[in-house]
């Protein structure tokens, strides 16, 4: 079992430094709810709604590529960054160690 | 005025089946839904996507559990007003409830469902200095009921997405000038929507702003100007405006339900599960909408809600009069 660590910006610019495993087949989106981030993830995971944007701050590039449909979605937004991903679309593996992100989706 | 025995609010998956058990009992339905139709997400987000976790579907498309749940509801004659939100709900005495909508429809019940899952489907807002100033009729709305109105007139509409795109194709005829800011350098929409909006911009009938995010809006009384900075050159403009319309997607939210004096745990609402009924008597709330211990947001969960639900609810109705369970095996579905 490879444990990683995600690095989550709060919103008062301080971050939190999480462990995460890559053996369970759950996205970063399920793992930051499990975690009790307000994160809505209306659609479930599906890509179709964009409540679980985030903007990868560090560890871009390390990340699965993006589809036209996780894109598409994420057109949508008014707050759309160069690193905004949908987290529901990243499935935890072990070279996103120690990415850091920040939550932009539309909270509880 | 309606009058009724349940007021079912949202006609998701949940407050459907809560139609047939209500009908079980001979309690009579009527939903509201601020969609245009039945099914919630389902309809809305995606119908054409399989779920694998309705007990005896092993796949089931979303869209194809809606139309059964409706077919399931019929013998009950369910009847439904949609594309309204209810805003205000009253309790008059025991077993009367009143429920106003947005467009003024009163919905008179005994007893109030609240299905709405995850609330209301609000238009996204950018996040731009003095945009709530403008609302309500003085320039700035977040979606478009009724082109004529904007006829001869000046418009701004940013977004990239397919809304945004087909708006402006619909509005250029339409408006005396029509400016579409996007933040990207491309659209990803659909490839027709894209090419027609290229081409009306070519045609000078569309000012094409790309690169371009909104900072600011302005005006005395009404909304005058919109300010922009292109994300590339730093370069800022002003356009002068009569309306701007932001299509930035829908986004849920729990809306009018928060001012009930439910009780309220982040953005769901709290019940008993002895029969899922809230705070107030009288007022249950059954699907993605309640809160309690151990919850799964489960379609399968929510049904199970509106079964206990509906057998507190007749007892809520009829109190003191003696019930028993009947099965469906044994007695069928009697239509009334």
């Amino acid at each position: 079992m490879v444990d990683i660590k995600i690095n989550v910006q709060n919103s008062d610019n301080s971050v939190t430094t999480l462990e995460a495993p890559t053996d369970m087949g759950i996205s970063l989106m399920e793992f930051l709810k499990g975690n009790d981030y307000d994160i809505l993830a209306t659609c479930g995971g599906m890509a179709l709604c964009a409540t679980c944007h985030v903007s990868v701050l560090q560890g871009f590039d390390a990340l699965p590529p993006i589809t036209d449909d996780e894109y598409a979605m994420l057109d949508t937004l008014p707050n759309i960054t160069d690193t905004s991903r949908l987290a529901c679309q990243l499935k935890l593996h072990p070279e996103m160690d120690n990415i850091t992100v920040k939550i932009m989706g539309d909270g509880n | 005025m309606i009058t009724t025995d349940l007021a079912i609010i949202g006609a998701g998956p949940v407050g459907l089946f809560a139609i047939f058990e209500a009908g079980l009992l001979k309690m009579r339905c009527h939903l509201i839904d601020y969609l245009p139709q039945a099914g919630g997400q389902l309809s809305e987000i995606y119908p054409k996507k399989p779920i694998y976790d309705i007990p005896g579907y092993p796949t089931v498309l979303a869209q194809e559990l809606v139309d059964n749940l409706l077919k399931q509801a019929e013998p009950f004659h369910p009847t439904y007003t949609f594309g309204e939100r209810v805003e205000t709900l009253e309790k008059r005495g025991e077993a009367d409830f009143v429920l106003v909508t947005n467009m003024g429809t009163e919905v008179h019940a005994k007893v109030v469902v609240i299905a709405g899952g995850l609330g209301c489907f609000e238009p996204r807002k950018p996040e731009v200095e003095g945009l709530t100033r403008f609302e309500n009729g003085k320039g700035i709305n977040y979606m478009i009921l009724d082109p004529e109105k904007y006829r001869g007139q000046r418009m701004v509409i940013a977004g990239g997405g397919d809304s945004a795109l087909d708006w402006s194709i619909f509005l250029s005829d339409i408006c005396s000038e029509l400016t579409l800011v996007h933040r990207s350098e491309s659209f990803r929409g659909a490839p027709d929507s894209v090419n027609k909006v290229m081409k009306l911009a070519e045609e000078g009938r569309i000012k094409l702003l790309l690169n371009t995010n909104l900072t600011a809006v302005d005006g005395s009384e009404r909304l005058e100007s919109v300010s922009m900075i292109n994300a590339k050159t730093q370069e800022k403009t002003a356009i002068a405006t009569d309306h701007l319309i932001p299509l930035f997607g829908l986004s849920p939210k729990l809306g009018p339900i928060e001012k009930w004096n439910l009780n309220i745990d982040k953005n769901a609402i709290e019940v008993n599960t002895d029969d899922y009924s809230t705070n107030i008597p009288g007022v249950y709330a059954i699907g993605d909408i309640n809160t309690y211990k151990n919850k799964l947001k489960l379609i399968l969960c929510g049904f199970h809600e509106a079964a206990l639900m509906s057998h507190s609810a007749y007892k809520y109705m009829n109190p003191g009069v003696k019930y028993t369970m009947k099965y469906t095996t044994v007695n069928g579905v009697n239509e009334f």
